[in-house]
């Protein structure tokens, strides 16, 4: 039933990248690529989930689609929005009203206006009042919160409040950049049933996390993020099994969660400057074959995509 | 061509131009007091491109040699005042609570009166001359980059590899030269050079005062303050030209300051 | 603080006896002075304070400006307080001028550069405060002197009030018109520093999380300036605006100088050229008075702005 729903945003090929200093002391500026190749699509009332463990580019990846990028970032690739593209001048409109961005932490909010203000967003007429209290009422906010400033919130209170700011108008695209980290496990699972009933009320739902374990419960998608590259996209249900996942790491991100034993692979994800040719994941992974140092193509595999040679070929031996 | 060799071009740049001036300048003493009463007086023009005053004194090579003895003053007067910096800032942040309350106290009390004041009050108690003008500056100018200094190093002292090398043993001067200094380098040559602008307005302001060295000594303030008596009779480039080069001396050693700073600072590695 | 006054009063005492000039040469002349009797110079020297202890000195000095005494100027011949308050008068208005016009401008400036970061507003605004920065007080003012006193002779080329006329002739508009020129030099020095410091504050706010998330929530340039710059900006501009006080001071100085603008920093040098040890006291601790004063109210205020602190301050 889903696929006959509406496409909201399709990312094709993006890339970010930074222009920097080869050395630290040296003179000559290099392009540092810290996202490559990222696809990722979101349908109405459908909730992705990109995956991907700290320092792989995601909060970039939101910044991207909303244009915020500091001014020494570059983005390539393509941006549509409901099946058109989405320009500068298009996202500069949009953001806020029909897409939204809810910031990781307090420390995006400004530490000297009232929480009320700003979740109003320095309008002051009485619709907007009207709907923040509402807001306020849904999440179980009191009232007398709004006359606190952000240093004031704990950290439940301030997720609540950060998506209230998202809600004030009606979103079609929600874009949630790591929202549980701070939060123990009640109030983290809490969070992310709210966006699970926002995208249940229609709009597209795109979470940025770091926790596989509680994105494969709110999630219909779930995008696995590695080293900057997307390397495989599957249903949450396929990664409640090992078997069904296609990517070597996939399948250890898996392991690594506690039921399934804590499995635990060597090494580290490599860093943007010392990245090696093909395959990111390579020099990590058990199947490791000289073809893995070429391209490797984003691949449709079953219902989900994958980019890995490895499971190429079982594919086409299964086949 | 990129930020960066754009910064290290205007450092050179400027560093070259001030040696110029600070040496040019020691050469040239006695032309500075040559006087000519055939050339009284003169406009600027090709022969004296900054005029010549009162008494036939060719004003080009007056205000370089003025620059030159200022730049010297500042130089001297600076280099004491970082070094106090440095040394009190450390004390300040490694000798404990009662140390430290001591220099800060001190801090705020030298802060509290206005610079040209007590410029003016040190050169009063050192009897006005050369002394007073170096020691009042270096006096007055210490207290912002001590405080710096004084911060960066009880953020170092914070920092996780300092109390790992306290937890191993090392003994407090091997931590002090070993991981702080090299920290605090940078800083301080940064805070030292961005010194000398500051220090050499000082100096000229106090000199144009009166407090600093005598007439035959034509430092840059004294050639101002001469030239401000035949300023109503229409002398506009005896204050002109010289203070022009003033301006021109400090922006350059604030450039120099501020490219040092660039290049050193990790925070400038995108732009 | 107080005990910041008293050391100052300590310091600038213990600066002043430390001097090696004599008074009487200074002030009588060497001339004068050999022609004396032993009586007269005996007479002077008393009345300039010679030969006694400086800790002698500094007590009864001090028991006296705590009664409010501030002692008799040697060099003017009249009470300190009287000559204090002539003085006073006429800088305070200089400088409550240019403090003003300093700050107004010194922030528009510097919020203007700091939003347009890297533009061109900026680098114009940035070049301008450098170039004022490494210019002398003294210097700016006698160009300003030069333009508009010798060349365009709209504006009068010193003192106060004009030369020749009774006190009781001398109108607002003289005074006004007199003080415009060292004001307007006032003003100039000291914008470039407000500016500077408000530019990298205002660069910081823009760089800000908040900020993002405020363009990220669609909030125009203008919305977020009004809603989010200005109020971040105000307590770190407050700050300066209070630090700036001593630079005032420290440019009347000059500024005083170049305009023969009987003010507190004229009388100062006049004070410190001459050993006038009272008046160079008084002066010193009023000045200090001021910059400690300002530093004080900017701290006040902080804790009455910032809700952190004010909240934080209840909660403890």
């Amino acid at each position: 039933m889903k696929n006959g729903r509406k496409t909201i945003l399709e990312i094709k090929n993006m890339s970010i990248s930074f222009k920097q200093y080869a050395e630290k002391k040296g003179t000559k500026q290099i392009d540092l690529p810290v996202i490559r190749d990222l696809s990722v699509t979101i349908k109405e009332g459908e909730m992705v989930a990109v995956v991907g463990s700290s320092g792989s580019g995601k909060s970039l990846l939101a910044h991207g689609v909303l244009g915020l990028l500091p001014y020494n970032g570059k983005m390539e690739g393509k941006i549509s929005y409901c099946g058109k593209p989405l320009t500068p001048k298009k996202v500069e409109k949009l953001r806020g009203n029909e897409i939204v961005l809810v910031p990781q932490s307090v420390s995006y909010l400004d530490p000297l206006m009232k929480v009320g203000a700003q979740v109003r967003g320095g309008r002051k007429d009485a619709a907007a009042k009207e709907r923040s209290r509402e807001l306020f009422r849904r999440y179980g906010l009191e009232e007398s919160v709004e006359d606190l400033y952000p240093f004031e919130l704990s950290g439940g209170m301030a997720r609540r409040v950060l998506i209230c700011t998202a809600l004030m108008k009606n979103p079609k695209l929600v874009i949630a950049d790591e929202p549980t980290p701070g939060l123990h496990l009640e109030a983290a699972r809490q969070t992310l049933s709210d966006f699970r009933a926002i995208a249940d009320q229609g709009a597209g739902v795109l979470l940025i996390t770091h926790d596989l374990e509680l994105a494969m419960e709110v999630a219909d998608r779930i995008v696995v993020f590695y080293a900057g590259t997307t390397i495989e996209e599957a249903s949450a249900d396929d990664f409640r099994q090992e078997d069904t996942l296609r990517h070597p790491y996939s399948r250890a991100l898996h392991r690594a969660i506690p039921q399934n034993g804590f499995g635990y692979i060597e090494g580290t994800q490599p860093y943007v400057k010392d990245m090696p040719e093909g395959c990111p994941f390579g020099p990590r992974c058990e199947g490791f074959c000289e073809e893995c140092q070429k391209d490797i193509p984003w691949v449709k595999s079953g219902n989900g995509y994958v980019r890995c040679i490895g499971s190429l070929e079982a594919g086409r031996m299964r086949a | 061509m990129n930020q960066r060799k754009k910064t290290i071009i205007y450092f050179t740049a400027a560093v070259i131009f001030l040696a110029a001036v600070a040496i040019g300048g020691l050469f040239c003493k006695e032309a500075a007091q040559a006087t000519d009463f055939s050339q009284k007086n003169l406009l600027p023009g090709l022969s004296h491109p900054f005029g010549t005053d009162w008494l036939g004194r060719d004003m080009f090579v007056r205000t370089i040699r003025g620059l030159s003895l200022s730049i010297l003053i500042g130089l001297a007067a600076a280099t004491v005042s970082a070094f106090a910096a440095l040394i009190l800032g450390i004390a300040s942040a490694t000798l404990g609570k009662g140390v430290d309350a001591v220099i800060t106290w001190i801090i705020d009390l030298v802060m509290g009166i206005p610079h040209i004041l007590l410029l003016l009050l040190i050169s009063v108690a050192l009897g006005k001359g050369l002394t007073g003008v170096v020691v009042g500056v270096a006096l007055t100018h210490w207290t912002s980059l001590a405080r710096v200094i004084r911060g960066e190093v009880m953020q170092l002292r914070e920092s996780q590899y300092i109390k790992i090398a306290e937890k191993l043993g090392h003994g407090k001067l091997h931590i002090a030269v070993k991981h702080m200094l090299p920290h605090l380098v940078p800083q301080f040559l940064v805070g030292l050079i961005l010194l000398f602008p500051h220090a050499i307005l000082h100096e000229s302001s106090i000199t144009f005062l009166g407090f600093g060295l005598s007439s035959e000594q034509p430092a840059i303030g004294i050639i101002l303050s001469e030239s401000m008596k035949y300023l109503v009779t229409g002398k506009w480039w005896l204050a002109l030209f010289p203070g022009l080069m003033l301006v021109l001396t400090v922006i350059l050693f604030d450039v120099a300051g501020e490219s040092l700073r660039k290049l050193i600072d990790p925070g400038s590695a995108h732009k | 603080m107080i005990l910041l006054v008293i050391g100052v009063s300590i310091a600038a005492f213990l600066l002043i006896s430390a001097s090696p000039i004599d008074p009487l040469q200074a002030n009588v002349g060497q001339a004068a002075l050999g022609s004396m009797s032993q009586e007269q110079i005996e007479k002077l020297q008393e009345y300039w304070g010679v030969g006694q202890p400086p800790m002698e000195r500094y007590l009864a000095w001090a028991g006296d400006f705590i009664r409010g005494d501030m002692g008799t100027s040697l060099l003017y011949r009249q009470s300190v307080s009287a000559v204090i308050a002539v003085k006073l008068g006429n800088s305070l208005f200089l400088m409550i001028t240019a403090w003003i016009l300093s700050g107004f401008f010194g922030l528009v400036l510097g919020i203007i550069s700091g939003m347009n970061e890297g533009k061109f507003v900026d680098k114009a605004v940035k070049g301008y405060c450098l170039v004022i920065a490494s210019t002398p007080a003294f210097w700016l003012a006698l160009l300003l002197l030069m333009i508009f006193g010798v060349w365009l002779k709209v504006l009068p080329i010193g003192l106060s009030v004009p030369i020749g006329v009774e006190a009781s002739g001398v109108t607002f508009m003289d005074r006004l018109r007199h003080a415009i020129l060292p004001a307007v030099t006032l003003s100039i020095t000291g914008v470039s520093n407000i500016a500077l410091h408000t530019r990298e504050k205002m660069i910081d706010v823009m760089e800000s999380e908040y900020v993002l998330f405020a363009r990220a929530r669609g909030e125009s340039r203008w919305s977020i300036l009004k809603n989010h710059g200005l109020r971040n900006i105000l307590l770190p501009a407050m700050t300066l605006q209070f630090a700036s006080i001593s630079e005032i001071f420290g440019g009347s100085v000059l500024v005083e100088q170049v305009f023969s603008y009987p003010g507190l920093g004229q009388a100062a040098v006049t004070a410190g050229l001459g050993s006038d040890v009272p008046l160079l006291m008084a002066i010193t601790i009023i000045s200090a008075l001021f910059v400690f004063g300002g530093n004080f109210i900017a701290n006040v205020l902080y804790g009455i702005v910032d809700p952190r602190i004010r909240k934080g301050a209840k909660e403890r």
